[in-house]
């Protein structure tokens, strides 16, 4: 036992299935009693890592240890773990006292135990007096509390829970969010939630882990993802958000929409590339437009319950997101103005595309498993190995994937106020990130052609 | 013309070829099972079936045949079944294909077929052939609606029971098979009852030796003795119709789930 504050410690797990790999070198470590939710989008591996500690799936690479033991290889039936799962999966061909009562009369336990442990766990649940009733008859939110009650009698050292109010209303899932944060205040035992409900995970968490793409993103208090989001996929996915190219121009001062915005960030550099982040509510809108910062036109302004959502055009281009108690007519004139504290800046994550090929010969080179025409290349002999950069404007799609000289599918889109950045996949696993103002859909499937002349080659040494 | 323009009148052609094809038959069974040697009302038929212990004894040792064939088609079928539900989908798809191919064959030239494959090998046709017989013309029908059944089966039901402590044989004994006996009362009721009442297999496998109930019915009917025979057919509807009513409330849905 290295360190009694951590029960669960994941060391850089690897689970590949033969068609792609779902986690990617992924490390963390789950303090005793905490409730930690992984968060992300559909297909970001957060239910495999799940599985991977109830031990239905064995990680490709890497360590699992539970309570302090090893338990990267170990059956699930021996660990110390339970799982509440999204479907409920209840056995119906057992009562609810039954079910209950699986785990405990798997472990041999005493039959007067078993009665009073299923009676306590059923009180907790809020479902006392259904002992005998058919599962199959209860209602949804019954059956994931029976479901719950079943994991928590067998006093797991962790309770894993894959989505567990995905099934249910939003009323019975707002329910079940306090009882549960009750549940784990009243058990102390450790909660690992999954779920790709950013709300919820903010509402019921002490510590998120945000996921994409088979890798961890961010972790960090509800707070600190919200008002800390650490590159543009944790800030588009918590929360709205407007985000937006800028240039760090020194410490404090920071450079977008064709303006200069105090901040109070520091340590990025001079004149470097970075995105900004301005939550919607953190945008002061005014009647008056000379006193502001920036103006711009009110296109849309819906009411959503306790504000209003504006969407403002500056004059030069950018869409602006705001929230505010006030309502402001569409067509109406308005300031805006940011607070420095409110402006997040965050390095970017990349600022070309770069992409690993080979030299066909000095005009053509070979990336995204396509011959690619270049500018002519002098000095690389033909065969080698070479980086190939380009814009992220440089790219053009085509709707048919057949008109373009390779093709991908669209996995991510960012809106950056007045462009739209996308994550291309080409078949063959490299990303291509785009920047264009056609609207395109995620999932769609797209055709791409780089002008011979935006490709910049040079020779990967060995 | 309005006949076919509501939607219920298109099962009309299906309703009158039921109606000659199996409910007039029924009836005709029911009329000569009661019938005297002088027509007329009469229980004579049964007396004689009660009376007479040769056809008893035929349809005492035709369920005992049933039982058995049902039993190892159980036995050879449910591992089947569990082993394809757990293959991968195409595979398993190939494999319940040449589990179902030799369906395609008429039942006759695969039982001709059967005594000529131990003509070869120099085995003796009989009892043993019989059962040998039964079992591979029935198998399939057990297997297929276990299969069914176990393919469909929630694995997340499988995962929760291992995630509860239970050992993989655990899981098997306290999940798995009772929620595959659906499957199972479907697979009896495809095998057990066409069994009683087979004479093709009986006859061609045991050279005309081994009487089955069928066979039975099949010769007084042959005989001209359509009273006697009607009667013999009429007690092996209802014992049929009991065993199906036992299944069938043994689990509401059984039927329906275990096919298709």
């Amino acid at each position: 036992m290295v360190n009694s504050n951590y029960i669960i410690e994941i060391k850089n797990i690897t689970k590949s299935f033969p068609d792609k790999v779902v986690l990617d070198d992924v490390s963390l470590s789950v303090k005793k009693g905490e409730f930690l939710t992984i968060l992300g989008p559909s297909g970001c591996g957060k239910t495999t890592l799940l599985r991977l500690l109830a031990g239905f799936n064995t990680a490709t690479k890497g360590e699992i240890s539970i309570g302090g033991e090893v338990m990267t290889d170990i059956p699930p039936h021996l660990r110390p773990v339970n799982t509440v799962f999204q479907r409920y999966a209840l056995f119906p061909n057992y009562n609810v006292f039954d079910n209950i009562a699986f785990g405990l009369k798997l472990q041999k336990v005493d039959r007067k135990e078993i009665e009073q442990r299923v009676k306590r766990a059923l009180k907790m649940v809020g479902m006392t007096d259904y002992e005998h009733r058919d599962v199959q008859s209860l209602s949804g939110g019954q059956q994931q509390r029976v479901a719950i009650a079943r994991a928590i009698v067998n006093r797991p050292q962790v309770l894993l829970l894959d989505e567990p109010l995905a099934a249910l209303d939003l009323k019975m899932r707002k329910d079940m969010q306090m009882e549960l944060k009750e549940m784990h205040r009243d058990l102390g035992i450790t909660f690992v939630y999954v779920t790709h409900d950013q709300e919820e995970a903010l509402t019921l968490s002490d510590t998120i882990v945000v996921m994409n793409e088979g890798k961890i993103q961010q972790i960090g208090t509800p707070t600190d993802i919200y008002n800390e989001p650490c590159n543009a996929f944790v800030a588009d996915f918590i929360g709205e958000s407007n985000i937006l190219n800028a240039t760090m121009v020194h410490d404090r001062l920071v450079r977008f929409m064709d303006k200069e915005f105090e901040c109070i960030d520091e340590g990025f550099g001079e004149n470097t590339e970075v995105d900004v982040v301005i939550r919607p509510e953190d945008v002061y809108i005014i009647r008056n437009a000379e006193a502001a910062m920036f103006t711009g036109t009110v296109r849309s302004c819906i009411f959503k319950g306790v504000h209003y959502e504006m969407f403002v055009d500056t004059p030069d281009g950018y869409e602006i997101q705001i929230q505010d108690y006030n309502s402001f007519e569409p067509g109406t004139e308005v300031g805006m103005m940011i607070k420095p504290a409110d402006i997040h800046v965050m390095r970017k994550e990349r600022t070309e595309n770069h992409i690993e090929g080979r030299l066909i010969d000095s005009t053509h080179v070979e990336i995204l498993g396509e011959s690619f025409e270049c500018a002519e290349v002098e000095g690389i002999e033909s065969g080698a190995k070479v980086d190939v950069a380009f814009d992220f404007s440089a790219v053009e799609l085509t709707d048919d994937p057949d008109d373009g000289i390779s093709w991908g599918t669209i996995r991510f889109i960012l809106y950056k106020g007045d462009r739209y950045h996308l994550t291309v996949r080409t078949d063959d696993g490299d990303d291509v990130y785009v920047d264009t103002h056609d609207v395109w859909e995620d999932l769609d499937e797209v055709g791409i052609t780089i002008h011979p002349s935006a490709l910049r080659v040079t020779a990967i040494k060995e | 013309m309005k006949l076919f323009s509501r939607r219920r009148n298109l099962a009309l052609p299906y309703a009158i070829f039921l109606g000659i094809m199996v409910v007039v038959p029924m009836l005709l069974i029911i009329i000569y099972a009661f019938m005297g040697k002088g027509g007329g009302f009469s229980l004579e038929n049964f007396e004689r079936f009660i009376n007479q212990p040769e056809a008893a004894n035929t349809f005492i040792y035709s369920i005992g045949i049933a039982l058995i064939t049902t039993i190892i088609c159980i036995v050879l079928g449910y591992p089947a079944a569990y082993i394809l539900s757990r293959l991968n989908a195409s595979l398993a798809k190939v494999v319940v294909l040449l589990f179902i191919i030799p369906m395609w064959v008429n039942v006759l030239v695969r039982t001709l077929a059967t005594v000529a494959l131990f003509d070869f090998m120099s085995l003796p046709l009989g009892e043993g052939a019989l059962i040998f017989g039964m079992v591979y013309n029935f198998l399939p029908f057990m297997v297929y609606p276990i299969y069914n059944v176990l393919q469909k089966m929630d694995h997340s039901l499988i995962e929760a029971a291992e995630d509860l402590g239970a050992t993989p044989r655990q899981v098997f004994l306290r999940v798995v098979f009772p929620l595959s006996t659906p499957g199972i009362v479907s697979g009896i009721m495809m095998v057990f009852m066409p069994t009683i009442s087979t004479f093709a297999i009986a006859e061609l496998l045991t050279m005309n030796n081994i009487k089955l109930f069928g066979t039975t019915i099949q010769e007084n009917i042959n005989n001209g003795m359509w009273e006697y025979g009607a009667a013999l057919s009429f007690i092996m509807l209802i014992i049929i119709g009991i065993t199906s009513l036992f299944t069938d409330s043994s689990d509401e849905n059984a039927a329906n789930e275990g096919l298709l």
